[in-house]
């Protein structure tokens, strides 16, 4: 092969013929030679119309028009008959590169034929074997070549599904032909003068022809599979930059992408919008000397594009919003952050919340689902985010109401609950692997203890909430709980509530890996009585099942009280 | 529901004799071209900046059915070549708040186009929307097989009281009213209709905190890719067949949205309301506005501590409110 690089471009286009002729005599105006393939189904006026816009130019050529169907074998049809015009009449065209109207050189064409140039013999053609599977986007893999596909996905999706889903009942298998694995990759290759030659004077052409007649999409397999064949060498990759999406649609590129798109390196790359009128202005764009010999790399384009797709298909954990609503169980993330559910703590602590927020680095509210209404820190009269503390609204939607609040925040929150609250949203938290759920069973009989209510009404209000606590720690123990859980009896928690804060506080503040080690606890509502007072109830009727072992008595006074 | 929608179209078609073309510049049915259907009474102030933020987003043509304006909308809208105007003689609230005429109108003229139906105080923001024109969103949601996109409603309101800082003509709306509710949004799922329900923000809050329920609904579905079957059934909150509804994902992803800065509480608001109250126009008796009229007296002040100013439609997808999808 002779030192010297010239490019022949196979150009297929279909529409927007304007902005496809301003491509090519971008491509000419670098040196390049064209043939031009549109497609039969285009209005013969704009045909015309792109013919004499680029009767000027001296090396293009345009090809017999024929019918595209996206996905067919006419696909391979064109792009063979471009390429081969190309070799036929240009004798000094050493490489052809296919290329579209949406197809936008980043880089001047010599600095694309110098590239060329230093890697010589070398076919710039993605082919990746179909047998391991990995390389499509939602679409088929080896059954691309086992199926036949008479009918057009895009134009027939009942008779395509129809046909496949029948083949594949049938268990058909065709046979490849001799001498070819199924390889898939990029349609947009740069192959050399002597690899398209070996290719199209294949003897076994006809036969080949045939056999990827009927299969599906050949344009990504047919030159994919036979350069395996033909090759001398080839690196695997395109030297066309193209992102497709979790649909297999091509990204389109814009405007505000010209600065990563400048950056990447890539000497093309595509879908480009049409009107995307900065981008044409703007490129091909000689970056300066020092650069005419950078190396493609489209990592950080790829980084863009992947982090839209994961957007796409897994969305952001917490999130629900007009366009994004998911299932029960279907959210990847109930809640946004981690957050903490305390019970009981302020039955046993009337200024717990204080105590607890001078100490974490977090937002502790007061009772978030109280009956009487949300209890923000510093209790607002509007709540983080513009949330209502009024409880009608909280409850129209309990969940949008948790949620908006630990995603609109900064801070991790920090809630107290009790059975006296809006039970609703228990197993939404139980099965959230962001909640940390800390509990002291029974401990709301303490300040019912030291109320001074009718004792007839506290036995009352006792017996619903331990019938509520009960349901609620139900769902604590069961198969299903996510959250981090802890759960302590009134008399656990009683023995040693120095050493539970503790470890409370210190969970709290993981994440900042700072805890004091000797603190003084908050006052304590006092326990004196209490066992008398579990005692008292019993006597009334009611058994208290979830505040452990106290002694009924423990002197002869107790007996007066 | 088929039969439902039947009857909405069918309702619309026969009551297109309501709509009187006045000026209809628009000769020839379109193909591929972005339209914008409004119905407007007495919006002569909000009009020049209206029409001038749609065309810098690249609207071809506006269609106005005009319910019996007397401030000279009618007037000024006759001077502008890419409007055509329709006059609408009936009542507001006969004609299902100007859907029926609508209906018509997107039937006659919307199929096989980019249809945005919006009121003259709303502002659509898309994603990258400082960066593209709206025809770069509609050819992608073309090639991506998307047929409808969702833009919720989004209060704006000032910081002070309303009525502080007077609107003019030509001004935008934003400068005066930028601030607006970043997390308060209560969502349901309508079954019936497949579409979500959305409440909240100021109105919700201020008005309704107390019966939730009642607040008006924000989702909306502004941006159509028109068929002669379609219909819208309640404002451009849900449409029908039901598919249009579904422009958001069940399975954890995220789909394109935007929203409608909706610049109600100016001015212009104040006469508005006592006026809308008066005629008894307005959905559901007109319980929005008496709501508002009792939250007027002692002077409204919808701003609070956790109000944020709008900056871009980044800040809003960081919030949350809005999502590119996969629009890279």
């Amino acid at each position: 092969m002779s030192g010297v690089v010239r490019i022949g471009v196979a150009f297929l286009c279909h529409d927007e013929l304007q902005v496809a002729a301003d491509m090519v005599r971008t491509w000419h105006e670098g040196g390049a030679a064209v043939a031009i393939h549109v497609d039969r189904r285009t209005a013969e006026a704009d045909y015309q119309a792109m013919r004499d816009k680029l009767a000027d130019l001296g090396d293009i050529v345009w090809v017999d028009r024929q019918k595209c169907d996206w996905g067919m074998f006419s696909m391979v049809e064109a792009t063979r008959a471009a390429a081969r015009t190309l070799l036929d009449r240009f004798d000094d065209v050493s490489h052809v590169f296919v290329a579209s109207g949406s197809c936008l050189p980043l880089r001047p064409i010599p600095e694309l034929c110098d590239y060329l140039g230093r890697h010589p013999e070398v076919d710039f053609i993605e082919s990746v074997s179909a047998r391991d599977v990995g390389w499509t986007v939602g679409g088929l893999n080896i059954e691309r070549f086992q199926f036949y596909f008479p009918f057009s996905w895009r134009k027939n999706r009942r008779l395509f599904d129809w046909t496949v889903a029948l083949q594949r009942k049938l268990g058909l298998k065709r046979k490849m032909p001799e001498g070819i694995g199924p390889h898939l990759g990029s349609q947009w290759w740069c192959l050399t003068r002597a690899t398209l030659t070996r290719i199209f004077d294949d003897p076994q052409r006809e036969q080949l022809d045939r056999f990827f007649r009927w299969t599906w999409i050949p344009d990504e397999s047919y030159f994919q599979s036979l350069c395996r064949k033909h090759s001398m060498r080839i690196e695997s990759r395109s030297l066309t930059l193209s992102s497709f999406d979790d649909q297999g649609k091509p990204y389109n590129l814009y405007g505000d992408h010209a600065d990563i798109l400048a950056g990447s390196r890539c000497f093309v790359a595509r879908k480009v919008w049409p009107g995307a009128k900065d981008l044409f202005a703007r490129f091909p764009e000689d970056a300066g000397p020092g650069h005419r010999r950078d190396e493609p790399d489209p990592a950080r384009i790829e980084r863009v594009i992947g982090a839209t797709v994961a957007r796409r298909r897994l969305g952001r954990p917490g999130l629900y919003m007009q366009s994004r609503f998911p299932l029960k169980d279907r959210e990847n993330g109930k809640t946004a952050e981690p957050y903490a559910v305390l019970q009981g703590f302020t039955d046993l602590f009337p200024t717990f919340e204080n105590w607890l927020q001078s100490r974490v680095d977090a937002d502790v509210h007061g009772h978030l689902f109280a009956p009487e209404g949300a209890e923000f820190a510093g209790r607002p009269a509007i709540g983080p985010g513009g949330l209502s503390p009024f409880p009608e609204s909280r409850d129209y939607d309990a969940f949008g109401f948790l949620t908006s609040l630990i995603r609109i925040s900064e801070r991790p929150q920090v809630f107290q609950f009790s059975p006296r609250d809006s039970q609703e949203l228990n197993w939404f938290m139980v099965t959230d692997p962001n909640a940390r759920i800390r509990v002291i069973t029974g401990a709301w009989v303490v300040p019912l203890m030291h109320s001074d209510m009718p004792f007839d009404d506290i036995r009352r209000i006792a017996a619903r909430l331990q019938r509520i606590e009960l349901v609620q720690l139900r769902v604590l123990r069961s198969v299903w709980v996510k959250a981090n859980v802890e759960i302590w009896e009134l008399s656990d928690f009683a023995a040693r509530p120095g050493a539970i804060l503790q470890r409370v506080v210190r969970d709290l503040n993981s994440a900042s890996g700072m805890w004091p080690l000797y603190d003084e606890p908050p006052p304590q509502r006092d326990l004196e009585q209490i066992g008398r007072f579990l005692q008292r109830l019993r006597n009334a009727g009611l058994k208290p099942r979830l505040m452990g072992d106290f002694p009924a008595t423990r002197s002869e006074q107790e007996w007066n009280v | 529901m088929r039969a439902t929608r039947q009857w909405y179209l069918g309702r619309a078609i026969r009551r297109r004799r309501g709509v009187v073309p006045v000026n209809v510049r628009l000769a020839k049915p379109t193909k591929n071209a972005n339209l914008c259907f409004v119905t407007l009474r007495n919006e002569r102030v909000r009009l020049p900046f209206f029409l001038s933020y749609y065309r810098d987003m690249g609207i071809d043509h506006f269609l106005i059915v005009d319910n019996g304006s007397d401030d000279g909308s009618r007037e000024y809208l006759l001077q502008q070549e890419d409007v055509s105007l329709w006059q609408a003689k009936g009542s507001y609230k006969a004609s299902r708040f100007g859907m029926d005429w609508l209906n018509w109108l997107l039937f006659r003229y919307g199929t096989g186009n980019w249809c945005l139906t919006v009121d003259p105080d709303e502002f659509l923001v898309y994603p990258h929307c400082d960066t593209r024109p709206l025809k770069a969103l509609t050819q992608w949601m073309d090639t991506s097989r998307i047929r409808s996109f969702s833009a919720m409603l989004l209060d704006v309101y000032p910081e002070g009281r309303i009525g502080d800082q007077p609107y003019r003509p030509g001004m935008n709306p934003m400068e005066i009213a930028c601030w607006f509710d970043p997390a308060n949004y209560m969502i349901h799922k309508n079954g019936q209709y497949g579409n979500l329900w959305i409440q909240g923000g100021p109105r919700a809050r201020s008005f309704f905190a107390r019966d939730p329920k009642l607040a008006p609904a924000l989702n909306k579905i502004p941006l159509v890719r028109w068929r002669r079957h379609y219909a819208y059934i309640s404002s451009t909150h849900m449409a029908l067949p039901r598919a249009l509804n579904i422009v958001y994902d069940e399975e954890g992803g995220e789909r394109i949205s935007g929203v409608l800065l909706h610049a109600k509480f100016l001015s212009t608001f104040i006469e508005k309301s006592s006026e809308e109250m008066v005629r008894g126009e307005h959905y559901a008796d007109s319980q929005e506005y008496r709501a508002y009229s009792a939250g007027m007296e002692d002077d409204m002040i919808l701003w609070t501590e956790e109000s944020r100013c709008y900056e871009d439609w980044r800040q809003l997808q960081e919030l949350g409110l809005i999502s590119q999808g996969n629009w890279a």
